[in-house]
C-alpha cells in the first residue's frame, strides 16, 4: 500500500532544490540555538586542553580555541547568541519600520514628512559608529544589542516599506476601500500588506544577514556578547590569533556566519511558490 | 506571386509554473499576399498576439512554438538561429505596439529612436536616415515634420507617438509591418488621423501588414482580409467584404452582433422631472494640485458641472480622455473633494470628503472602477473581497455572510466557487462582475460606472451591459455611466451629458443620437466612432486645424 507523504507538490507548492538546501542548513541552525546546550560534550567556559589551537581530534571535534577551551561546545553555545539576538532585532526592526512605512503612505502629510526626516537623519549616521557609541555609553547586554541593532535597521526597513506602499496605495482597490469609508488600520493591514509580503520577507532576510554581520563586528571589536558566552563573531576575534596556523578555531566559526548568512539569502530567493493552475 | 508570409499548421505551447503544457496556438494557417493587409481579430486569449509575434520568431516568456512552420519571403522564420533572427527583424519585418508611451525611451529624441533600425543594421548613413525620417513623417501627417524628432515622447500627443511608432517600424524599409492593436489606448477623434496616416503609408509603401485588433469597425477599415481567431483556432478567413457582410461562422456572427449599437429600450419612462432627483451635481469646480490664493486648485479639470439623475434612470458622461468625466466620478463619491459646488444625494447635501461623510452616506453611492484589474485585491479571495462590505456596512457574520456572498455571485452570474479564487484566476469578464457584485454588496441607490467595459472584448461588454440592466430592474438602481464609447453609452442610458475640457458640451436624450447632436464638438465625437463598412474611414471628411 502506497503511503503519500505530505510533501511540499502535494500541498500544492513548488520549491525549487536550492530553496530545500538553504531551508534545511537554516532549520538545523535554529534547531541548534534551541538544543545546543543539552548537546555540548564540555561547558564552553572549561579549559580542557593543554594545548592551543589544538587540532581537529576525536576528543574535541573542532579543536580548541587559544585558552585550550572545547570548540564545539562553543559554536554550539554561539548559535543562540547570534541566531537569537539577530533574530529578536530583525523582527524588530521590520516590524516596526513596515507598520510605520505603511502608515506613513497611507496617512501622508505632516505624520510621513516628519517621520521621513526623522529617519533619515537616523540613517545618515554610520550604523558602526552608532552601535560603538550606543553600546560603549549604555553597556553591553542582550537587550542594549537587540535594541541597538533593530534601532540602526529600523530607518531601511521603513523606507523599503513605505516606497512600495506608496505604490499599492495608488490603486484601485484601495480608492475602494478608501471611498467605502475604511480607516488606516484595516487599509494597512488588509489592503497593502498582503500586496507587499513577498518584497518585505526578501528585505527581512537581507537584514538579517547585515545584522548578523554587524552583531559579528561588534563582538569583533569587543562591545557583543560579553565574556566568558561568545557569539560567532566573538569567537572569530578571540582566536583571531590562530589565523596564521589555520586553527580550525578561527575557521569554523567563519564558516558557521557564512551558512547561515549565505542560506538565509538563498532561501527568502527561492521560497516555495504556491502552485495555481487555471487549467486544473 | 508567391505569397510573402506562409503560416502552415502553427502550434505554439505555454509551460505552466507545475510544469502542466498549455496549447495556446492549435494549429493554425493563412497566408499574406505582398502588399496585402491581413487582420487577425477575436477576443482577449484568441491568440491573435502570440500569431503576429510568430512572424518575428518571437515568443513570449515561457511559450514555446512547438510546431508547423512560418515562412517570411521563402525562409522559415521558426528554424532560424537568433543571430539570423536579429538581422530580419526592423528590415524584413517590425512591429508596431499597442502602447507607443511604453514604446520609446522617455530620456531619448525621438529621431534618434525613430532611426536607431537603420543604425543597428547599418543600413544607410545618418544624415539619409534623419532625412528619411523626416519624409517618413510628412507621409504619417505629423506636424511640422523637420522639428518634432528633436522632441521628447512626453512632449507629443498619444495619437501622435503612435504615428512616430509607425515611422520607427517603417524606416528599415520592411516588407511586412505587424501592428499589435495600435489605436486601442486612443480616442475615437485621434484614432481616425492614426488610421488614415497608416493606410495612406501602407498604400503608398506596397507593404504588407499584419493588423491585429479587437475591433471589428476599425479593421474593416483598413484590412483586405480578415482572419477571425477563437481558442487559438481559425474560425473563419474571408475578405473583409465577406467578413463583414456574408459571415459563414456562427462565431463571426455573435462578434457583429455585438457590436450592433443596440437602443436602450425601456418598458415604463420614469415620471422623471417631477420629483427629487436621486443624485444632482450644482456647479462643481474640482481639480489637482495646491489651492491658489483664490482657493481654486492648481490645475483646474471640472470647471463648473451640473449634472442631475432621476431615481430609477440612467446618465451616461461621454468624452475624450482629458474631458474630465472620470474626475467627476470621483468628485461625486468624494475621493477629489471639489473646491467648490454641490452633491446632493436624495436631496440631501453630501459633505465633500468621503472621509466625513457617515458610513450610510456611502453605502448608498457606490463607485465602480474601469480596470478590475487593479480594482480587486490581487492578495485577497473574492470571498474576502465580496465579504468586507458586508461586514463594514450591515455587520453580517459567519453563515450568513456567506449565504449573501453566495447570493451575490449568483446575481453576477458566478459559480459559488469562485469565492476561493484569487481575482488574477479571472478571466477580465468575471473580474469586472466581481468587481460589480462587491458595489451590490453595499445594498446601493445609485452606482457610478467608471468605463466598466471598456477593457472588455465587445461580446463581453455586451454580456455586462444586459446584467447591469437586469440588475437595474430587479434592484431599483440608478447609474451613471461613464465611457468613451458611444455604442455602450447608448445601450444603456436615458440621456447622455458630453463632455469637454471639464466643461458640459450638452445633454441629449439617448433616442436622439447620434444625430440630435447640436454642438459642433457632440457632432464631431459621434461622427469619428467607427462603423461596420469598409468605406467609411475615406468617407468622413478630413478635420481641419486639428492641432492635437
Amino acid at each position: 500500500m502506497a503511503v503519500s507523504f505530505p510533501t511540499p507538490r502535494r500541498l500544492g507548492y513548488h520549491i525549487s532544490w536550492t530553496g530545500i538546501l538553504a531551508a534545511t542548513i537554516v532549520l538545523f541552525w535554529a534547531v541548534i540555538a534551541i538544543i545546543g546546550p543539552w548537546l555540548m560534550p564540555h561547558p564552553p567556559g572549561d579549559i580542557i586542553d593543554f594545548e592551543y589551537f589544538g587540532p581537529m581530534t576525536g576528543e574535541l571535534w573542532f579543536g580548541s580555541d587559544y585558552l585550550g577551551r572545547d570548540m564545539f561546545s562553543r559554536i554550539l553555545m554561539g548559535a543562540r547568541y547570534t541566531v537569537g539576538i539577530s533574530l529578536a532585532a530583525v523582527v524588530l526592526a521590520c516590524a516596526s519600520g513596515v507598520v510605520l512605512g505603511m502608515t506613513a503612505a497611507v496617512t501622508g502629510g505632516w505624520f510621513d514628512t516628519i517621520l521621513s526626516r526623522v529617519l533619515d537623519a537616523l540613517n545618515s549616521i554610520p550604523s558602526k559608529l552608532f552601535g560603538l557609541v550606543m553600546v560603549a555609553a549604555v553597556g553591553s547586554s542582550i537587550p542594549v544589542l537587540i535594541a541597538v541593532l533593530a534601532v540602526i535597521y529600523l530607518p531601511g526597513a521603513y523606507r523599503f516599506a513605505r516606497s512600495l506602499a506608496v505604490n499599492i496605495n495608488t490603486m484601485d482597490f484601495v480608492t475602494v476601500a478608501r471611498a467605502r469609508g475604511e480607516r488606516t488600520p484595516y487599509l494597512i493591514l488588509k489592503e497593502i500588506l498582503p500586496n507587499m509580503t513577498g518584497p518585505v520577507l526578501a528585505d527581512v532576510g537581507l537584514r538579517f544577514v547585515f545584522i548578523v554581520l554587524l552583531l559579528s563586528g561588534l563582538s569583533f571589536l569587543g562591545l557583543g556578547v560579553q565574556p566568558p558566552n561568545a557569539d560567532w563573531g566573538s569567537l572569530v576575534r578571540e582566536n583571531i590569533g590562530g589565523l596564521p596556523f589555520a586553527a580550525p578555531a578561527v575557521t569554523i566559526p567563519s564558516l558557521a556566519i557564512a551558512s547561515l548568512t549565505i542560506s538565509v539569502n538563498l532561501l527568502i530567493d527561492n521560497l516555495p511558490v504556491k502552485i495555481r493552475d487555471r487549467s486544473e | 506571386m508567391p505569397n510573402l508570409v506562409e503560416i502552415r499548421d502553427l502550434q505554439v505551447k505555454a509551460t505552466t509554473d507545475a510544469g502542466n503544457i498549455i496549447p495556446i496556438i492549435k494549429g493554425v494557417s493563412f497566408d499574406i499576399a505582398p502588399g496585402e493587409i491581413v487582420a487577425l481579430i477575436g477576443e482577449s486569449g484568441s491568440g491573435k498576439t502570440t500569431i503576429a509575434l510568430t512572424l518575428m520568431g518571437h515568443t513570449r516568456s515561457g511559450c514555446e512554438i512547438s510546431g508547423g512552420s512560418v515562412s517570411l519571403a521563402g525562409r522559415d522564420v521558426v528554424q532560424m538561429t537568433a543571430r539570423q533572427r536579429q538581422a530580419m527583424r526592423g528590415t524584413e519585418v517590425a512591429y508596431v505596439p499597442q502602447s507607443a508611451a511604453a514604446a520609446f525611451n522617455p530620456a531619448l529624441r525621438l529621431i534618434d529612436q525613430v532611426i536607431e533600425v537603420a543604425r543597428i543594421h547599418r543600413t544607410m548613413p545618418m544624415p539619409q536616415a534623419r532625412a528619411k525620417a523626416v519624409e517618413l513623417f510628412r507621409a504619417l501627417a505629423l506636424p511640422d515634420p523637420e522639428n518634432i524628432g528633436q522632441r521628447y515622447p512626453h512632449q507629443v500627443s498619444g495619437g501622435q507617438l503612435q504615428r512616430l511608432s509607425a515611422a520607427m517600424a517603417l524606416i528599415g524599409d520592411p516588407k511586412l509591418v505587424i501592428f499589435d492593436e495600435p489605436t486601442t489606448a486612443l480616442d475615437v477623434t485621434t484614432q481616425i488621423e492614426v488610421l488614415r496616416a497608416f493606410k495612406s503609408v501602407m498604400k503608398a509603401g506596397g507593404m504588407a501588414g499584419v493588423y491585429v485588433s479587437h475591433d471589428l469597425a476599425v479593421v474593416a477599415q483598413i484590412a483586405d482580409r480578415i482572419v477571425v481567431l477563437k481558442g487559438g483556432v481559425v474560425q473563419e478567413i474571408g475578405p473583409t467584404e465577406a467578413i463583414l457582410h456574408r459571415p459563414a461562422h456562427p462565431y463571426t456572427r455573435e462578434l457583429l452582433s455585438a457590436f450592433e449599437p443596440v437602443a436602450y429600450a425601456r418598458a415604463a419612462q420614469p415620471e422623471a422631472a417631477a420629483r427629487v432627483p436621486i443624485l444632482e451635481v450644482a456647479n462643481v469646480i474640482a481639480g489637482y494640485g495646491p489651492l491658489g490664493p483664490d482657493r481654486m486648485p492648481h490645475k483646474l479639470v471640472l470647471k463648473d458641472v451640473s449634472c442631475r439623475l432621476a431615481k430609477g434612470s440612467n446618465l451616461g458622461v461621454i468624452g475624450e480622455s482629458g474631458s474630465g468625466k472620470s474626475t467627476l466620478a470621483r468628485a461625486i463619491a468624494g475621493l477629489l473633494p471639489p473646491a467648490s459646488g454641490k452633491v446632493l444625494l436624495n436631496g440631501e447635501l453630501l459633505e465633500p470628503a468621503a472621509a466625513a461623510r457617515s458610513k450610510e452616506d456611502l453605502r448608498r453611492l457606490q463607485i465602480v472602477f474601469q480596470l478590475a484589474d487593479t480594482a480587486l485585491n490581487p492578495a485577497r479571495p473574492i470571498g474576502d473581497i465580496l465579504g468586507r462590505p458586508l461586514t463594514f456596512y450591515h455587520g453580517l457574520k459567519g453563515a450568513a455572510k456567506q449565504d449573501r456572498i453566495t447570493q451575490l455571485l449568483d446575481m453576477v452570474r458566478l459559480p459559488k466557487a469562485i469565492a476561493h479564487r484569487l481575482p488574477g484566476e479571472l478571466s477580465g469578464g468575471q473580474k469586472q462582475r466581481v468587481n460589480l457584485a462587491r458595489a451590490l454588496a453595499a445594498n446601493p441607490e445609485v452606482i457610478l460606472c467608471d468605463e466598466i467595459t471598456s477593457a472588455l472584448d465587445t461580446v463581453v461588454a455586451a454580456a455586462v451591459i444586459e446584467l447591469l440592466k437586469e440588475l437595474q430592474r430587479e434592484l431599483d438602481l440608478s447609474y451613471v455611466f461613464i465611457s468613451h464609447d458611444l455604442s455602450t453609452v447608448q445601450a444603456i442610458c436615458d440621456e447622455v451629458m458630453v463632455m469637454n475640457g471639464g466643461e458640459t458640451v450638452e445633454t441629449l436624450r439617448a433616442d436622439s443620437l447620434p444625430h440630435g447632436a447640436r454642438h459642433p464638438y457632440s457632432q464631431l465625437l459621434f461622427a469619428s466612432v467607427p462603423q461596420l463598412d469598409t468605406g467609411w474611414l475615406d468617407g468622413v471628411p478630413l478635420r481641419v486645424a486639428k492641432s492635437a
